[in-house]
């Protein structure tokens, strides 16, 4: 069932639009991430679920009842900022306490709800401390208790990680996750860290310009983007030129070697140029098993990037001598890896499913793939 | 193309080598005592501040026996009953100077921030208007009905804190509004929001505790520009310490000069209050950033 819901919702400062036409409905104990870049209408929604912008039209719920132009402090809505937030002149303890002193709890009650939190985030000893005397993961912990306590409706996570350090935002973030998954709680968190909203979320909604372009999972995101701007967002993407040799087999011409894509081209006809869309990691050395495309070209370039190895290939030019076609493949970084020398000649394979077709003019890929089946063919 | 994914290229050989040492060969060694010219300012400026409280100090010795100009005026029973009431006028001054500056301080940073030029135009114009065109306007205006406050002497003195409101506003105002910049003021006001605060509750538990240095800093400078206040406590007729220490200057000299620099050290006295007071201050606005 629905339990948080955005019908329509618009936002405009001004002239300017910041969010168009959002529709979400997310259930009960569901995380979903709102992804893009700066600018793309994310924190803006966020800040209208919070009551702190009032939309210009549309209707948010919250289990059924309308909050859209509800004052923020009588939402049921926690939030936990990319600044922390935290009162400078208030203890940790009372910096959680803080909410329920506001709703007239009980001293007992608070102070047990209080060392209650204070366990969930492991910080059971730090009740007394001033917030300066935390450091940063520690008080976005603190923050994270303060908008749990008061047990909302809907959390709220407006980059909480951003301004951590790689280690402390990677276990801060599984905590968040694994609290989120303890209490049940309905999240929408918001970052530009693709990787943090993949591993996190439930759902994933990529916005851009102040419009969704994609909600799905994480999976769907990643191997099937709708749009454009999702293929080249999410993820490392080879985009290049390509021919429709075929339009109804979704045979292509790639720098003068035939590909085959898994669907119908519908985007295109026959005889137009298309970008193709690949992963690096979806693409192998070497022949591979019957049925795969193959391409041949020149190793430009070896980069080395930790647990994996990137290679560029050099596929040839175009018909009409414009520049070479190049194409990364990534490979596992393992100590009896074989590399090919840079300048030499080599085959590299990927299967039709690992490349999309992008609209000539950037439009949609066409079929949308059955992703339920999908996901179950990738578990087994 | 490839699009997304990190941006590797290879690192110079002795990058880093190169980086440490540039630092070292370009780091000045610290001067332990500072510039000459600093020394030169500061001695200027500690001259032209000590040299008259030396010669006010001086004057009021030549009265015989030595510090009886002092003893005179600790003793002299104005002094007490026009400081007292100078204080109790500048307290009530700060309080309501409190009451009205910092939310209108705390909306226009939150709400109106294209109004904070404005503002600031207005809160500067007690600079710009003397007191005497002040307090001259305050009693055409008060002094008949339907607001009759000089028929009174409650009235006079509420006159009177009026003035001193708008007198201070300049020294308040700034102070407040420099607290506020050290805050992310908005940020506290939505977590606290969203944790079911309302307005009167934010700006009492959440902005005012942050204040209290930028607080103390505007009510002692208002408190010192109050009780040394002269032009419109005498055209109001109050007892107030500015009209007293002017009498007693008529009259005895050496007994002003003695309360002149027991005022200055009353007022030193507060400054150091503040430092003590700021110095113990347990909050720190650090907002955003891991440490």
């Amino acid at each position: 069932m629905t339990f948080l819901e955005l019908t329509g919702v618009q936002k405009h400062f001004g002239d300017v639009a910041a969010v168009l036409d959002f529709n979400l409905a997310a259930e009960r104990g569901e995380f979903v991430s709102f992804l893009g870049p700066s600018g793309c209408g994310k924190t803006t929604t966020l800040r209208m679920i919070a009551g702190f912008e009032i939309p210009t039209a549309g209707r948010i719920t919250v289990d059924g009842a309308d909050i859209t132009r509800k004052p923020p402090n009588q939402r049921n809505v926690g939030m936990v900022f990319q600044s922390y937030a935290l009162f400078p002149n208030l203890t940790v303890a009372d910096n959680i306490g803080f909410g329920l002193k506001v709703r007239g709890k009980s001293s007992a009650d608070i102070r047990k709800r209080v060392d209650e939190l204070l366990g969930m985030i492991n910080l059971p000893d730090r009740g007394n401390r001033y917030p300066y005397q935390l450091s940063g993961g520690q008080q976005q912990r603190v923050a994270l208790a303060r908008a749990l306590a008061i047990e909302p409706q809907v959390l709220l996570l407006d980059e909480p990680l951003s301004a951590l350090d790689a280690k402390i935002r990677i276990t801060l973030r599984k905590e968040i996750r694994a609290i989120q998954r303890q209490l049940g709680i309905t999240t929408v968190y918001v970052t530009h860290d693709q990787e943090e909203a993949l591993s996190l979320s439930d759902r994933v909604v990529v916005m851009s310009d102040g419009r969704i372009e994609q909600i799905g999972t994480p999976f769907e995101i990643y191997n099937y983007p709708s749009t454009t701007f999702v293929a080249s967002f999410v993820g490392t993407l080879n985009l290049v030129d390509a021919g429709v040799v075929d339009a109804g087999t979704g045979r292509l011409s790639l720098a003068g070697q035939e590909v085959r894509t898994a669907q119908p081209v519908t985007s295109a006809a026959t005889g137009d140029r298309v970008t193709l869309a690949v992963r690096p990691e979806g693409i192998d050395l070497g022949e591979g098993p019957e049925g795969r495309n193959r391409l041949r070209g020149q190793v430009e370039d070896i980069n080395f990037l930790g647990s994996i190895v990137r290679l560029r290939l050099a596929l040839g030019g175009t018909a009409d001598g414009s520049a070479p076609t190049t194409l990364a493949l990534d490979t596992f970084n393992e100590p009896h890896l074989t590399l090919p020398a840079v300048g030499e000649q080599i085959t590299v394979s990927f299967p039709p499913e690992a490349c999309f077709v992008l609209g000539a003019t950037g439009g949609h890929v066409a079929p949308t793939p059955d992703f339920a089946a999908m996901e179950d063919g990738a578990t087994a | 193309m490839t699009v997304g994914g990190p941006a590797i290229g290879p690192r110079a050989p002795g990058a880093l080598e190169s980086v440490a040492s540039s630092t070292a060969t370009t780091r000045r060694p610290r001067r332990r005592f500072g510039s000459p010219w600093a020394w030169v300012v500061f001695i200027i400026g500690v001259t032209y501040f000590i040299v008259p409280l030396i010669a006010t100090f001086e004057f009021s010795m030549r009265k015989k026996p030595a510090f009886s100009a002092y003893s005179d005026a600790l003793t002299n029973p104005g002094f007490w009953s026009s400081l007292g009431y100078s204080f109790i006028v500048g307290v009530i001054t700060v309080v309501l100077s409190i009451a009205l500056i910092v939310p209108t301080a705390y909306w226009v940073r939150l709400r109106v921030p294209r109004l904070r030029p404005l503002v600031e135009l207005v809160t500067l114009l007690p600079f710009v208007i003397p007191p005497v065109v002040l307090v001259f306007g305050l009693i055409r205006a008060y002094s008949r009905p339907p607001l009759p406050f000089t028929y009174t002497d409650i009235g006079s003195t509420a006159l009177l804190v009026f003035a001193y409101i708008v007198l201070s506003l300049p020294y308040m105002y700034r102070s407040i509004d420099a607290g506020l910049r050290a805050m992310d003021i908005r940020t506290l006001t939505e977590a606290a929001q969203s944790l079911g605060a309302g307005w009167f509750t934010i700006i009492v538990k959440i902005i005012l505790p942050n204040l209290r240095v930028a607080l103390l800093s505007g009510a002692f400078l208002s408190l010192a520009i109050v009780i040394g206040e002269f032009t419109v406590a005498a055209y109001l007729v109050r007892p107030a310490f500015g009209p007293f220490l002017n009498l007693l200057g008529g009259s005895r000299s050496y007994e002003a000069a003695a309360v002149s620099l027991i005022s200055f050290g009353l007022t030193w006295l507060a400054m150091i209050a503040i430092s003590i007071v700021g110095r113990g201050s347990r909050t720190r606005i650090t907002l955003a950033g891991a440490r």
